[in-house]
């Protein structure tokens, strides 16, 4: 009868079981991905410490998705030099979407690509686009949900503050 | 107990699923939508609010980055 009872409650609560996700101030998640487009290499997140990440979860259908791309860019080639890296993780189901978005709006930071959703599912993503500001230190200074037209002034001011340190 | 038993089956054999926000590109196209064409929505919403004096109530949530 305990058991029934055990069952019942965890068949309730299934729902609202969330995994953690990462949030301000925790260590960044490990990320492991192949390249997009593939050329059989992975790129890693852990390659990447010592630099202030912007690490971008992006999908072709969003459409703040757009908008963020070229803005991302701008401050990768504004502050790359001072040790500032964009890596984009692309969800989309199929491959070829991706990669009609990225023929539309070139980058030339790192994207990879996880299909599965392990990923956004391990970060803990509520939204796309959401974005998580890493430091040197590989901890997570800031989430950014969504994209709008002037989030990318804000985000200079805080990357800048992150370099500095 | 065993009414919550059987809920408790019950509710396991649903078929609901959370469409978690990296998975809405199906949902994000346009045949997917409620309303395909946006500029006729408004225009039948504006007669059907001045006929019936009422609007509102036509609309749903949805997308994963509230943009679609």
């Amino acid at each position: 009868m305990r058991l029934f009872r055990y069952l019942l409650i965890s068949c309730l609560c299934a729902p609202w079981v969330h995994a953690a996700g990462v949030a301000v101030g925790d260590n960044a998640h490990s990320v492991i991905l192949p390249n997009l487009p593939d050329n059989g290499a992975t790129t890693s997140l852990v390659d990447l410490r010592g630099k202030v990440v912007y690490l971008d979860f992006w999908a072709s259908w969003c459409g703040p998705c757009r908008l963020s791309f070229p803005q991302l860019e701008a401050l990768r080639t504004e502050l790359g030099p001072d040790g500032f890296e964009v890596l984009a993780i692309n969800v989309d189901e199929f491959e070829a979407d991706a990669l009609a978005f990225l023929e539309e709006t070139p980058v030339s930071y790192p994207v990879v690509r996880d299909a599965t959703g392990a990923t956004p599912a391990d970060w803990g993503i509520l939204g796309m686009p959401t974005g998580f500001l890493i430091d040197r230190q590989g901890i997570v200074r800031k989430v950014h949900q969504g994209y709008r037209k002037n989030d990318g002034a804000g985000l200079r001011v805080e990357i800048v503050s992150l370099l500095g340190e | 107990m065993r009414f919550a038993f059987v809920l408790c089956v019950l509710g396991a054999l649903s078929a609901c699923e959370t469409v978690q926000p990296w998975e809405k590109g199906t949902l994000s196209k346009k045949e997917m939508a409620w309303e395909p064409d946006v500029m006729e929505a408004n225009l039948r919403g504006q007669i059907h609010a001045s006929k019936e004096a009422s609007s509102g109530g036509t609309g749903a949530a949805g997308g994963g980055c509230g943009c679609n």
